[in-house]
C-alpha cells in the first residue's frame, strides 16, 4: 500500500477515511431507525464503503456525472449530497432533493450534483450513463460518466446492451461493479460461470479488470486511470471492485436463512473501513484524536440530521399530482 | 405549398427541428447512411454527419435507454425504433424510466426524448410487423402518444414532439408513408398535443378514430353522404393524454358513436375512449356505442386473405357507418 499511496496525498486519504466513516455510521443509524419503527426500510451500504468512496474521490466533483445504485450512500455523500438530505430521503419527507419523499431510499438522484435519477428494476442506469456519455462527447465535455452495479445486475441485458453502444462508440464512461457476493439471497456462483465480471469488457472490447473493493487506494488508482482514459477519447472502462455485503439485503430480510453467520464474521475481518483505518493507523497518517474527532463530528451531524429530517413534514396530498409532466 | 407524402413530412420535420436546435440528434438502426430502412431518414446522414444522425448497435433497450440519459444531460434525441413490433425490449426503459422521471424525481430531472416506430398493417407484413401496440403504453401518465393521420400532421406532430419537454411515443403508419399525400404549407407548422381535430362535419353520427383509420373514414364518410347521412369525424391525433372534452363534445353532438381502431378490439384506445363517453354522454346517446378494430386474435397474419379479414379497411368502415346511421 505505501507503494500506491504516493498518489495520494495524506489529506486526501484521511478525507476518504472521513467520507468511509460517515457512509458507515449514517448507514448504522438508518438500521437503528429501522429497527425502532421510525422508518420502513434500510437498504445498506455497508462493506461497500471502501469501493464507493475511492471510485467517487477519482471522479471531478461538480464536472463529472453519476448514476449510482441503491447501496451507494459512499457515492452520494462524496459527491456531495448532506447528511440531512440523506437522511430526509430515508424519512421520505418533502424536502427530500432526490424524490421529495416519492421512492423508496436509496434511489438517489439530485440535478444540482450532476447525480442521475436511479429507479428499481436494476441495471437501467447503465444505458442512461452512457446516454450521459454520449451527450458528453457531442457537446465536447471534458468530463465523464460514472455508473455503478451489483454483479447479479450485469446479467441483465441492460449492462450489456450499454457497454457495447458505449464501445461502439468511443463514449467516456466508467462503469463500477459493485461485487458484494450477493444478489439478494443467490451467491456468486448462482449468478455467473465466469471467474471474475470484468472478464466480460473481453467481449465489448473495452478494458476491465478486477480490484479488491476494500482497498480504497486501489479502486481508486483503477478508476482514476479509467477518467483519464475516458478523457482522451479511449472509451469506457469496466471495473469489478470485489467486497461484500455485511448486513442483509435490506431492512425486510433475513440472511442467516441462506448464509452462516460465521461467513459474515470472517467477511468483517477483511472490512475495507477497518482494514484502512489500521493501515492509516500503522503509518502515523490517522492519530486517536483524529479519529475521536471524526467520530464526534460525524455523531452530531447524523443526531442533527435525523432530528431535523424526523420533524420535517411530509409533502402535502396537493403535491400527488405535480411532476406528471411538465407544467 | 408543397405536395408532401407522409414520409417526406416525417423527414421534413426532423431536417427542420435539427437545423434548428443543435440539440437535436437522430439514433437507430439503419437511420444513418441507409437513411432508414424506410428511407424516413433520407439525406439527414449527409447534411448532419454521423455524430448526429447515429447508426446504432442494434438493440432497443440501448437505443431508448442512452436517449434517455442524453435527454437527462439537455440533448433532444429522436429513437428510431425500426418497427412497432421491435419496441419490447425496450419496454422497461419507456415505462420504468422515461415515464416517471419527472415523477420520481419530484420534478428535478426531465426527459425530452422522442420515440419513433412504424406501426399498422395492410403492407404484407405479418404477425411482426404490422402491429399497433399504443394500447400498451396509453395507461402509462408521464408518457404522451400522438399518431397522425396525414401528412400535415405527420410534420407538425412531430415537430412538437421534438420540442416537447417530456417524452413522446410517435408511431406512424407504414402504409401511410406512400399512400397519403397532400398539400404542406412551406411555412412552420406545428400541431398542438394533446387535442383532437374535428376532420370532418357532420349531424348524423360520430366517427372517432386515428392514423391511418382517419383515411378510411374520410373515405367512407364521403360514400356515406351520398346515401344521405352526414358524419363527423374526429381524428384523436394524440392518443394519450385523450383529449376528454373533444370526444364528449363529438358524441353528444350527434348521440350516435362508432369508434375505431386498427388495434385489436380488447383493452385498446377506443375502448377508454368508450368509457369516457359512456361515464359523460349516457342521456345524449341514442344508440349503443358501435366499435370497429381488428379481431381478438393475436396479430395480422401473412396471408393475403389473411391480411384483409384482420384489416379495418374503408369497405369495412362504410358498413359498419351505415349501421350505426341506421340503428
Amino acid at each position: 500500500m505505501s507503494e500506491k499511496n504516493q498518489i495520494l496525498t495524506d489529506r486526501q486519504l484521511l478525507d476518504m477515511f472521513y467520507y468511509m466513516l460517515l457512509a458507515r455510521r449514517s448507514d448504522e443509524r438508518m438500521w437503528l431507525l429501522n429497527r425502532s419503527g421510525k422508518i420502513p426500510f434500510v437498504v445498506s451500504c455497508q462493506g461497500q464503503e471502501a469501493m464507493q468512496v475511492a471510485s467517487s474521490f477519482a471522479l471531478a466533483k461538480g464536472v463529472d456525472y453519476t448514476a449510482p445504485y441503491y447501496r451507494d450512500v459512499g457515492v452520494v455523500l462524496t459527491m456531495g449530497m448532506t447528511v440531512k438530505e440523506l437522511f430526509l430521503q430515508a424519512f421520505a419527507k418533502a424536502e427530500d432533493p432526490n424524490s421529495g419523499g416519492r421512492q423508496m431510499p436509496g434511489h438517489f438522484g439530485h440535478r444540482k450534483l450532476n447525480m442521475l435519477s436511479g429507479s428499481s428494476p436494476v441495471t437501467t442506469q447503465v444505458p442512461h450513463a452512457v446516454g450521459m456519455a454520449l451527450a458528453l462527447k457531442m457537446k465536447q465535455q471534458p468530463a465523464v460518466s460514472f455508473v455503478t452495479l451489483g454483479e447479479g445486475s450485469s446479467n441483465q441485458g441492460d449492462f450489456h446492451e450499454g457497454l457495447n453502444f458505449a464501445s461502439v462508440h468511443d463514449l467516456p464512461v466508467i462503469v463500477m461493479v459493485e461485487n458484494n457476493q450477493y444478489a439478494i439471497s443467490c451467491g456468486i456462483e448462482q449468478q455467473v460461470n465466469c471467474a471474475k465480471i470484468s472478464d466480460r469488457a473481453l467481449g465489448y472490447g473495452i478494458h476491465g479488470e478486477t480490484v479488491d473493493g476494500n482497498d480504497p487506494v486501489a479502486v481508486y488508482t483503477a478508476v482514476k486511470a479509467a477518467r483519464e482514459r475516458a478523457l482522451n477519447g479511449e472509451g469506457p472502462s469496466l471495473i469489478e471492485a470485489v467486497g461484500y455485503r455485511l448486513t442483509p439485503h435490506s431492512s425486510d430480510d433475513n440472511d442467516l436463512t441462506y448464509r452462516t453467520k460465521e461467513e459474515v464474521n470472517a467477511a468483517k475481518e477483511k472490512d475495507g473501513l477497518i482494514i484502512f483505518r489500521q493501515q492509516l493507523k500503522k503509518q502515523g497518517i490517522l492519530t486517536d484524536e483524529l479519529e475521536s474527532g471524526y467520530e464526534s463530528k460525524i455523531k452530531a451531524l447524523i443526531d442533527e440530521a435525523t432530528t431535523y429530517a424526523d420533524e420535517a413534514p411530509y409533502a402535502d396530498e396537493q403535491t400527488l399530482f405535480d411532476g406528471v409532466y411538465h407544467q | 405549398m408543397t405536395v408532401m407524402s407522409y414520409i417526406e413530412a416525417i423527414n421534413r420535420a426532423m431536417k427542420e427541428e435539427m437545423r434548428r436546435d443543435d440539440d437535436v440528434f437522430l439514433l437507430g438502426e439503419d437511420v444513418g447512411k441507409r437513411g432508414g430502412v424506410f428511407r424516413a431518414s433520407e439525406g439527414l446522414y449527409e447534411e448532419f454527419g454521423e455524430a448526429r444522425v447515429i447508426d446504432t448497435p442494434l438493440a432497443e433497450s440501448a437505443i431508448v435507454g442512452v436517449g434517455i440519459g442524453a435527454s437527462m444531460y439537455g440533448m433532444k434525441p429522436i429513437a428510431e425504433i425500426q418497427f412497432v413490433d421491435f419496441i419490447l425490449p425496450a419496454v422497461n426503459q419507456i415505462i420504468s424510466e422515461a415515464a416517471k422521471m419527472r415523477y420520481r424525481s419530484n420534478n428535478d430531472w426531465s426527459c425530452p426524448i422522442t420515440i419513433r416506430a412504424p406501426y399498422g398493417g395492410g403492407v404484407h407484413g405479418a404477425l411482426y410487423h404490422s402491429q399497433s401496440l399504443e394500447a400498451l403504453f396509453a395507461s402509462q401518465p408521464g408518457l404522451k402518444i400522438v399518431m397522425p393521420s396525414s401528412p400535415k400532421d405527420a410534420l407538425g406532430l412531430l415537430k412538437a414532439a421534438i420540442r416537447d419537454p417530456d417524452p413522446v411515443l410517435y408511431f406512424e403508419h407504414k402504409k401511410a408513408y406512400r399512400l397519403l399525400k397532400e398539400d404542406i404549407p412551406d411555412e412552420e407548422v406545428l400541431i398542438e398535443i394533446g387535442k383532437a381535430n374535428t376532420v370532418r362535419e357532420g349531424d348524423d353520427l360520430t366517427v372517432i378514430t386515428y392514423g391511418l383509420c382517419v383515411e378510411f373514414s374520410k373515405k367512407a364518410a364521403e360514400k356515406l353522404a351520398t346515401q344521405g347521412y352526414e358524419v363527423e369525424l374526429v381524428d384523436l391525433r394524440t392518443v394519450y393524454p385523450l383529449d376528454e372534452q373533444a370526444i364528449i363534445e363529438a358524441a353528444k353532438k350527434t348521440g350516435k358513436v362508432l369508434l375505431i381502431t386498427e388495434d385489436n378490439k380488447e383493452g385498446s384506445i377506443i375502448s377508454e375512449v368508450s368509457a369516457i363517453i359512456a361515464e359523460h354522454c349516457l342521456f345524449d346517446l341514442d344508440a349503443p356505442i358501435f366499435r370497429l378494430a381488428a379481431p381478438n386474435v393475436p396479430a395480422m397474419p401473412y396471408a393475403p386473405p389473411l391480411e384483409k379479414a384482420f384489416m379495418v379497411s374503408e369497405d369495412k368502415v362504410y358498413e359498419k357507418m351505415l349501421e350505426v346511421a341506421q340503428y
